[in-house]
């Protein structure tokens, strides 16, 4: 099917691309790798007026250290996740999630930015900015705001931005020496969206745990954070006393929906089975 | 360019815009509608039709062409989205000689039966191996998890690359 007709502008600016969305009376849409968007005017499952290309607007680009935080900009597409040095070095666990994101073609050109304002709650990157506590940069009519990730994601698809706005960068905190990652998914062939994925981020002293953020996606309507089992494993060192009460704060920290694919049971199985792995390994690479 | 104008919104969704594109080294301009995907102007109006339209959402990677030196699926944007860019596609790619290797051996492997799928995996193989000198056949098959092919199994296409991987790196050893 082919998408209903459109009016298409490009934007060099911020500011021209807000205005372009407000005048389009939020009858627009902002594309930028499109590779999710593009699908969903195909099917017309989306029919604005405007279509408002923001892959030009050169303050959208980069990724560079600011402060005790990494700013990557909105436009940073999943293939530099993988390439560029200043995410493996300060957010490894981006660059960990990065090889799962779709297929290399698709990674060429989907964006970081696009990922995290779409909150498909199948998606590595949105999870992963749960587990690293970032910051989501925001700019809109009413000016520029910054918002915690635990506070961006809100329903199936919903996020905190308002209409006409636009994410600017997401903020990560660099990371430490004194903490662990881990990551993996759980999908029935490379490439595909998780069953359920799982990413998390220790802060250690020694084999103590001091801090630990654990989200999993693809296993409700948002991305979500397992505070039971955070709390279970925080203060402590692992063993396998420790991964089994993680594992079994699981059942009050997740809900997974009816699905005839893969029933509630059949996930809940998959997120104990893959929390186990992770701190398996968090535990070895300590 | 300056802010939208208010003219641009009203009744103007049906009308044309001019785009230019360098395809396979050559100057190009043509007329589209801004709803008009990459894949459907290559093989519509420029008559390129080495670049196949199968799903037309991103499934199946038969669409795949390189934008200014990367591959991306030509169903998965639109045409005025790549004005001013560089389009490689398949055609171009065999012209210029670059995969004449890949082809060879896809062709002595009988990688190929319908041929439907072939330009995205000669696409995306010429990409990997731009990227990856020697890669194992793991990474083959995971750069290739985005390509459907409904005729041969996979196993020959795999074979292919592997093949050509190691002749190119012994070559360039040599
Ligand atoms: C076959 C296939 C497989 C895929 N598999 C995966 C997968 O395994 N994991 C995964 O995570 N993703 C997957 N994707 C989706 C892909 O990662 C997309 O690139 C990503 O979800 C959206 O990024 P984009 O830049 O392409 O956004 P677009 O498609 O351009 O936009 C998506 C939405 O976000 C809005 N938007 C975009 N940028 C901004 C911004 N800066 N500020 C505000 N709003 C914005 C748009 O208006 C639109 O509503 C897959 C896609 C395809 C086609
Ligand atoms: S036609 Fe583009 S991926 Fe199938
Ligand atoms: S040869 Fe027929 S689809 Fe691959």
């Amino acid at each position: 099917m082919k998408a209903r007709a459109f009016s298409y502008f490009r934007a060099d600016t911020i500011d021209q691309a807000l205005d372009a969305h407000a005048r389009a009376g939020d009858d627009a849409r902002f594309i930028a790798g499109g590779q999710s968007l593009v699908p969903a005017l195909s099917l017309r499952l989306q029919a604005p007026r405007l279509l408002i290309d923001i892959t030009h607007i050169a303050e959208l680009r980069g990724v560079c250290r600011e402060g005790d935080t990494l700013r990557i900009g909105a436009l940073t597409r999943h293939c530099e996740m993988l390439t560029e040095p200043l995410i493996a070095a300060f957010a490894p666990l981006l660059r960990a999630a990065a090889p799962f994101v779709a297929h290399p073609a698709i990674r060429n050109r989907g964006t970081f930015g696009g990922s995290v304002a779409l909150a498909d709650p199948a998606s590595e990157f949105p999870a992963m900015t749960l587990a690293l506590d970032a910051e989501i940069e925001i700019a809109g009519p009413s000016g520029s705001r910054r918002l915690k990730a635990d506070d961006f994601f809100i329903d199936l698809f919903e996020t905190a931005l308002q209409p006409g706005e636009l994410i600017t960068a997401v903020h990560v905190p660099l990371f430490r020496s004194n903490q662990r990652f881990a990551f993996d998914e759980l999908a029935r062939r490379r490439g595909d969206y998780a069953l359920v994925g799982c990413g998390m981020l220790a802060t250690q002293t020694g084999d103590r745990i001091d801090d630990i953020r654990i989200s999993f996606f693809s296993v409700g309507n948002t991305p979500t954070r397992v505070k039971g089992a955070e709390t279970a494993l925080t203060g402590f060192s692992l063993d396998a006393a420790r991964i089994a009460a993680a594992q079994a704060a699981l059942d009050n920290d997740l809900a997974p929906p009816e699905s005839d694919e893969v029933p509630p049971m059949m996930r809940l199985h998959l997120a104990r089975v893959l929390l186990g792995r992770l701190l398996g390994r968090l535990g070895e690479g300590a | 360019m300056s802010g939208i104008g208010d003219d641009m919104l009203a009744e103007e969704v049906n009308e044309t815009v001019r785009v230019r594109f360098i395809v396979n080294g050559r100057k190009v301009a043509c007329d589209v509608a801004p709803r008009e995907t990459l894949v459907d102007c290559l093989r519509n109006v420029l008559e390129l039709t080495g670049t196949h339209a199968g799903c037309e959402m991103g499934a199946c990677g038969a669409c795949l062409v390189r934008l200014d030196g990367r591959s991306v699926h030509s169903c998965l944007m639109f045409a005025v989205q790549a004005d001013g860019a560089r389009i490689d596609t398949i055609e171009g790619l065999s012209e210029s000689g670059v995969i004449a290797d890949l082809q060879a051996e896809f062709h002595r492997r009988n990688a190929l039966q319908c041929g439907f799928c072939t330009p995205g995996m000669l696409v995306n193989a010429h990409e990997l191996l731009s990227q990856v000198a020697r890669p194992s056949r793991e990474e083959i098959r995971d750069a290739l998890s985005g390509n459907y092919c409904r005729c041969t199994g996979y196993e020959a296409i795999v074979d292919a690359i592997d093949v050509v991987a190691k002749a190119r790196s012994e070559g360039g050893a040599a």
